[in-house]
């Protein structure tokens, strides 16, 4: 768990490194009607020449595909910038959410924000007509309200029978519902205008200047660090809180930390994902980043890779198409990242899983088959005398023509089973098509005895030791040799052959892949 | 000596209750060094009470079972006792001093359905959240210190697993892991809670082992338990539980049916049987 602080930590530097020098460059402003001092004096975008009913995509060319993913323009390193940090930083703290199960806080942080922002808006309206609206002073109202409603969420959980679910609903909704009523007081206000106020709740990724990155940047960048310094007692707080606390770790205040960074995450993505959206950020990334990976620095890692990433892209394909909005479109792009996760990721994905289970399947048929084999022609090997083994020319196995409606006699196999199991086993070479039937190879009669003495062995085990059952032993897959100690198999191999007196196999057989 | 709470108290002694009343006349046990050291302990969930007075010294370097049926409060009280959940009433000490001064001597083993095991952590790192307190604020867990969790999961016979993925363990295995957790502290006093539950019988057997070696190391440990038949095999002293403090004591002295009885409420078919195998077996001290 070292390297993952550690890689955050260089990972936040080269992040805010990479930040600095296209902040340097503010004579490259391409956006006149946004001033870089981080006041909200701005028009919702219009998308010129083009009505609602105009539904043609425009499709960029390759020039603005290159200089956008490139970031050549001011505009777009700014835009772009903004949200990969904002991605990142959300990534980050969303893993500690998502395994905390409280995947739904970022959600209560963003509704609850939106009094907070009117409130701040209205007191400034009031307080000092006409002078310009900070948006800091709004974010500053968003991040108040936004920590009221997690403590309120907080204390209805602790202080009353109602669950936490029912908590984060009603502060949620209450929040939400008086941010509203007071949007539309300020609708009514002679002065009133609401245009600025809107895009907190869809989000106006487009309309960022180099202020609003600054923030966002050493928000993130704060947020990381915090995470990377505190990332063990993290880890331990969302694992087993009572158990940290036992040992004397604030973990209430630990909590409150980590609180702290998912709501300063979500008041940070506001402006330019939306309230609506926000969440989406925080926990799409940790949900898909955990199908890769089973353990936390990595999936840590991931979750804020991906979250940047997405953002990176989602950034690219708004500022392409005109009409998407970038916190729409990165949402979906992460989303999209979730359903790959799901389906092909490493750990957990369904594909994987799926495969896994379909290599189990065959294995298992396998060994059935080569078991039935030699059970077969154990009466064979009595005949001619204790057999020699393996090692010793030919293998007498070998010597035995295998009919189909015998193999099918020993067993309660569907004849199409029993049919693919044969074509698999000649494919490997294990058997062979003969005058009549098959006949094992010598790859096929080692298997057989492999299996067989196996097979053998551990059902003596359980017999004999059932006691001490060695759970989650794959006792198919796993050759007895490699889980119990010499004497015990030693033990067993001589009950076995006091059952089995012709069976007479080497204690230690060469490991035999027959696959190959 | 006592403390503030002790005022709120609602009965002082039960009167019926001799272990009650044996506990609180003696005032001069209270400032004893033991392990730990109950004192009129009560707690309530929800205005209910769940523990009622209770008194209880646990002898130094020897195995206690908390026993009891469901419901009892035996975890409840390991859970007051290190101050996870608020008491009503009562003192707790360690070692003769508040819990909060001597964590780093005590030692807990939780229950095993209390933590999610789909957490992305494998054996190795939960063994190692029991150093974290040696490893301090900030700091990664570092080479050295995963090298020492690995000789505590040595010690519990999980070296192989220590890789694993915690859900791809067994419950016993995971047991297993949490001990090592709880010995990688390396207290000198260990609360268990039903350490023994859903285990296989290696398992078992690797937890009655690893008691034994904390005994013969001076360390005392309370272990909540529910298999009434292996009291007497496993452990010296018996706490009886049943809301209030039914007995305690060396398990020759106080583990007898009229105990269990007075704990169980006599419906307990397997009363007889423990009778009988203690009368079977009284060369146990």
């Amino acid at each position: 768990m070292s390297s993952p602080a550690v890689r955050f930590a260089a990972g936040g530097l080269l992040v805010l490194g990479l930040l600095l020098p296209g902040l340097d460059l503010p004579t490259a402003s391409a956006a006149p009607s946004h001033s870089a001092d981080g006041h909200l004096h701005r028009p919702i975008p219009q998308h010129s020449g083009t009505s609602i009913s105009d539904t043609r995509i425009q499709w960029p060319s390759w020039q603005k595909l290159s200089d956008t993913l490139l970031m050549r323009h001011y505009n777009t390193r700014i835009v772009l910038l903004g949200t990969i940090l904002l991605g990142i930083g959300a990534g980050t703290v969303g893993t500690f959410m998502l395994l905390r199960r409280r995947a739904l806080i970022g959600d209560v942080v963003s509704h609850a924000s939106l009094p907070g922002i009117a409130l701040a808006f209205l007191y400034i309206e009031l307080a000092h007509p006409g002078s310009e609206r900070s948006l800091h002073a709004l974010l500053l109202g968003a991040l108040a309200a936004g920590l009221l409603g997690v403590l309120c969420t907080t204390g209805i959980t602790r202080f009353s029978r109602i669950k936490e679910d029912a908590a984060l609903a009603i502060v949620l909704s209450v929040f939400f519902g008086a941010g509203i009523a007071l949007f539309t007081i300020i609708q009514k206000l002679p002065t009133g205008q609401v245009a600025g106020l809107q895009s907190f709740i869809y989000g106006q990724t487009a309309s960022m200047t180099a202020a609003d990155v600054k923030l966002i940047g050493s928000t993130s960048f704060v947020v990381v660090v915090v995470s990377a310094l505190l990332f063990k007692e993290f880890g331990l707080l969302c694992f087993d809180e009572e158990f940290g606390r036992s040992h004397g770790w604030p973990t209430t205040r630990l909590d409150f930390v980590l609180m702290g960074l998912v709501v300063c995450m979500a008041i940070i993505g506001l402006q330019s994902v939306g309230l609506l959206l926000v969440v989406a950020m925080l926990i799409i990334p940790a949900a898909a980043a955990r199908f890769w990976t089973e353990r936390l620095g990595p999936m840590t890692l991931i979750a804020a890779g991906l979250g940047g990433v997405s953002a990176w892209l989602g950034g690219v394909v708004s500022s392409l198409f005109a009409r998407f909005s970038a916190g729409a479109v990165i949402v979906l792009v992460g989303s999209l990242f979730f359903m790959l996760s799901m389906a092909v990721g490493r750990r957990r994905g369904l594909l994987p899983q799926f495969l896994n289970q379909l290599a189990t399947t065959r294995r298992v048929g396998r060994h059935d088959l080569s078991r039935t084999l030699y059970e077969m022609l154990e009466p064979h090997l009595e005949q001619t005398g204790p057999d020699s083994g393996p090692d010793s020319g030919s293998d007498p196995l070998c010597l035995h023509l295998l009919v189909h409606d015998q193999i099918l006699a020993r067993r309660s196999w569907s004849t199409r089973r029993l049919t693919r199991l044969i074509r698999i086993a000649v494919s490997e070479d294990r058997l062979e098509v003969v005058e009549g039937g098959w006949r094992l190879t010598e790859a096929g009669a080692a298997d057989a005895r492999l299996v067989a003495r196996n097979h053998r062995l551990w059902e003596t085990y359980l017999v004999l030791h059932a006691d001490i059952a060695t759970s989650h032993v794959d006792r198919d897959a796993d050759l007895i040799e490699h889980v119990l100690d010499p004497d015990l198999v030693a033990q067993l191999l001589e009950a076995v052959s006091q059952r089995y007196p012709h069976m007479g196999m080497p204690p230690s057989p060469h490991p035999i892949d027959p696959g190959s | 000596m006592r403390m503030t709470g002790d005022s709120a108290r609602l009965d002082p002694t039960d009167p019926l209750d001799p272990a009650a009343s044996a506990g609180s006349s003696d005032g001069a046990r209270h400032l004893s060094s033991a392990p730990v050291a109950i004192h009129d302990m009560t707690v309530a969930y929800h205005r209910r009470p769940v523990l009622w007075d209770i008194d209880f010294d646990a002898r130094p370097g020897k195995l206690t079972a908390i026993v009891g049926p469901n419901g009892s409060g035996k975890t409840t009280l390991i859970k007051a006792a290190l101050d996870l959940i608020p008491r009503a009433s009562g003192d707790v000490r360690f070692f003769g001093s508040p819990y909060r001064e001597v964590r780093h001597r005590v030692g807990y083993v939780p229950q095993r359905g209390s933590v999610d095991w789909d957490f992305p952590v494998n054996a190795l790192d939960v063994v190692a959240m029991g150093l974290y307190k040696q490893i301090g604020w900030f700091r990664p867990v570092s080479r050295r210190y995963r090298l020492q969790a690995m000789e505590f999961l040595e010690r519990v016979g999980m070296v192989d697993y220590a890789k694993r993925q915690i859900s791809q363990l067994s419950g016993g295995q995971q047991q297993r892991v949490f001990l090592a957790r709880a010995l990688a502290q390396q207290a000198d006093l260990y609360l268990m809670d039903e350490p023994f539950v859903g285990v296989d019988a290696a398992t078992e057997r690797a937890i009655v082992d690893i008691l034994r070696e904390l005994q013969a190391a001076g360390k005392t440990a309370l272990v909540v338990h529910h298999d009434l038949q292996t009291v007497p095999e496993y452990f010296d002293e018996v706490l009886l539980l049943n809301m209030r403090l039914v007995a305690t004591g060396p398990v020759a002295e106080v583990f007898t049916p009229e105990n269990l009885r007075a704990t169980y409420g006599g419906k307990l078919a397997l009363l007889d049987q423990v009778g009988h195998r203690m009368t079977l077996d009284p060369s146990r001290s």
